[in-house]
């Protein structure tokens, strides 16, 4: 027999922060965090971050200019590994895999500052989306054996519908970077959605955008969750896109998540006010 | 629809260019109208016009540069010489015979490509440059220290020590003579083995940058973190565009050395490298017509320029600097435009295109 004595315990559930929507609830969350934080040198960037996503929410990342936004899009889609804590991605953990396997895995993203192959076709930029969808081997591409007719051609017609929904099959021939602004922002959503993602990450997709362009990109953004039943998280500092179309959104300030909830909940909280306002001084 | 119409249009004018000169120098060539100096220029013209093309694709479409460009040519230059004294016995036919040495000079060079991608891929820019650079200096130190010979008993290789030390039986014979090169070779290469190698050498290049490998290739040149956040893996495609370009290269290696006599290591040096590059450069970072007309103005224009003697090669970087400011100045493409214009207007068609680009 052991010496041990057992001290007397008592166990009680642990606690979540995560919030989904309640039509979601029956199915697993597409994405869970799980206290995910990552230091540069002695700098703690994002610390303790906890989220999970709806398989058709559109979630909404907030908070000021260097709260570590895109630190976190770069996180979950491992641009850098996490010093700590754990990404789970359908249930199963991200850890080290690398961008191109976390894409195939089913995160597609986009960029802050527009990164589209600019020299090619709008139309093969769409392909290239499509790279792990439509696949044949580098000797069929040059012995153009029939399987590269039959492929490319699926490619082509996969690649018309797609653009056609952000409206810019007109514009399949002419070079990525001569778009204007507004169409290459739409264009590398497109890119993303071809990878065939079950989540895609936008950050900051209305930059730059005028109000008109913002509320048909905001349609756009509905449409392609209902259309592909996927989850969408975003980052954005357009207020009136944030609180239109989120469900759920996350603070983010100084690397640490202050608030999480309805647009309505955000929007009366105190933290998010002071975060984004300053303090009201006493007296 | 539209684009792939006009893709093979412009593929068309390659090729066609190309084997309308074949037919009209060799028209030229069978009226006897052609100085020997020129036609001991078609067989190297042709190998440079292999190099230029295959190195583009490293350099204009993978977007990297490649400074050690004759180091993977030298390898197929020595294998495929080698492969074909070896195989003198076996296949008589000598253009069959070349044929196969050009594959076996092509597999090696890629295997070299293989080797070498390895740790050289893992670098970019700069670093790259410095690496391939090295490579080609290590590669001409190496055959610079390789005595091969064959007998009997099949090939002997020896390393860093003498052609004695093979120890080739009676009636064998040294191929590889370290610093010495091969020698006595039977000149084997003919213009038309060129342009066929030109020939399948457009197919290769042209077949792969139009499919989906050829453009993850390029979309890693263009932006490799938006190439790998749709799920390129980037070591995987750059690899394929360097060993394919170093297998051109080792294959244009072998028509080269089987067109000379005598064959050394230091042939394939530094400038070599250099060379191509500059053709490249001068035709146009991934244009694949430009590098093909490049290569064969810059071959031809050394000789041409015979008659001035000591300030041959003066002129001939004069006339470098000033086609590469012409080429470069937005003034005089302007120009180009504008008359390129002027005579699509005058055909009908609209000269939009010209406007735009200016």
């Amino acid at each position: 027999m052991s010496s041990y004595k057992r001290p007397e315990i008592k166990l009680v559930p642990v606690p979540s922060t995560n919030i989904i929507p309640e039509r979601d609830i029956d199915k697993l969350p597409v994405l869970e965090a799980r206290n995910l934080g990552i230091d540069f040198g002695g700098l703690i960037a994002v610390d303790d971050f906890n989220m999970a996503i709806g398989r058709t929410e559109i979630a909404g990342l907030i908070g000021p200019n260097g709260a570590g936004k895109t630190t976190v899009f770069n996180l979950l889609t491992k641009v850098y590994q996490p010093t700590r804590g754990t990404i789970l991605l359908d249930g199963y953990d991200t850890h080290n895999m690398t961008t191109v396997q976390v894409n195939k895995a089913g995160i597609a993203r986009t960029f802050q500052n527009i990164r589209l192959f600019s020299n090619l076709s709008v139309e093969d930029n769409v392909k290239l989306g499509m790279h792990n969808q439509i696949t044949y081997g580098m000797w069929s591409g040059i012995f153009r054996l029939p399987t590269y007719w039959k492929k490319e051609k699926q490619a082509h017609e996969r690649a018309m519908e797609l653009l056609s929904i952000f409206d810019l099959q007109d514009l399949a021939n002419k070079q990525a970077g001569s778009l204007p602004y507004g169409a290459q922002r739409k264009l590398e959503i497109v890119r993303a959605l071809a990878t065939n993602p079950s989540l895609l990450l936008l950050d900051e997709p209305a930059a730059g955008m005028n109000p008109s362009e913002t509320s048909e990109l905001m349609d756009n953004i509905v449409k392609v969750r209902d259309l592909f039943q996927i989850a969408i998280m975003l980052i954005e500092h357009d207020m009136n896109l944030v609180m239109g179309i989120c469900e759920g959104i996350c603070v983010l300030n100084f690397g640490k998540v202050i608030a999480k909830g309805t647009p309505s909940q955000i929007q009366n909280n105190p933290k998010v006010i002071e975060a984004y306002l300053g303090k009201r001084k006493e007296g | 629809m539209k684009r792939i119409g006009k893709r093979l249009r412009s593929n068309l004018v390659i090729y066609g260019l190309v084997v309308v000169t074949y037919v009209v120098l060799q028209m030229v060539m069978g009226s006897g109208h052609i100085s020997s100096s020129l036609q001991g220029q078609l067989v190297p013209i042709c190998v440079y016009v292999v190099m230029a093309v295959s190195l583009n694709l490293t350099i204009g479409v993978l977007g990297e540069l490649s400074l050690g460009h004759a180091g993977f040519m030298s390898v197929g230059a020595f294998t495929g010489v080698v492969a074909c004294i070896a195989l003198e016995g076996i296949i008589s036919l000598g253009a069959v015979r070349m044929a196969v040495s050009m594959l076996i000079g092509a597999a090696c060079a890629a295997l070299a490509g293989v080797l070498i991608g390895i740790p050289v891929l893992r670098l970019s820019g700069d670093y790259l440059a410095i690496v391939t650079l090295a490579f080609g200096e290590i590669i001409k130190n190496i055959i610079n220290c390789l005595y091969v010979g064959i007998d009997h008993r099949g090939l002997r290789i020896s390393f860093l020590t003498s052609a004695a030390a093979l120890e080739l039986a009676e009636g064998g014979r040294v191929i590889i003579d370290g610093p010495m090169g091969i020698s006595g070779i039977k000149k084997l290469s003919t213009f038309t083995m060129g342009f066929a190698l030109i020939l399948i050498t457009l197919f290769i290049v042209l077949n792969l940058i139009y499919s989906r490998s050829g453009r993850a290739i390029m979309a890693l040149r263009d932006n490799r973190i938006a190439a790998e956040s749709v799920g390129i893996p980037a070591t995987k495609y750059k690899m394929m565009a360097f060993v394919t370009s170093a297998a051109l290269a080792g294959a244009a290696g072998t028509l080269y050395a089987l067109n000379y006599s005598t064959v050394t290591a230091a042939k394939f040096n530094f400038n070599t490298s250099i060379l191509i590059l500059v053709f490249v450069v001068l035709g146009g970072l991934g244009n694949i017509l430009g590098s093909i007309i490049a290569a064969t103005v810059l071959t031809i224009l050394p000789e041409m320029l015979r008659q001035f003697n000591d300030y041959r090669m003066l002129v001939y970087a004069v006339v470098l600097i000033l086609v590469m400011l012409a080429t470069n100045n937005d003034d005089f493409k302007g120009l180009l435009y504008q008359i390129r214009g002027k005579i699509l207007a005058r055909n009908g068609t609209k000269g939009k295109e010209g406007a735009v680009n200016e």
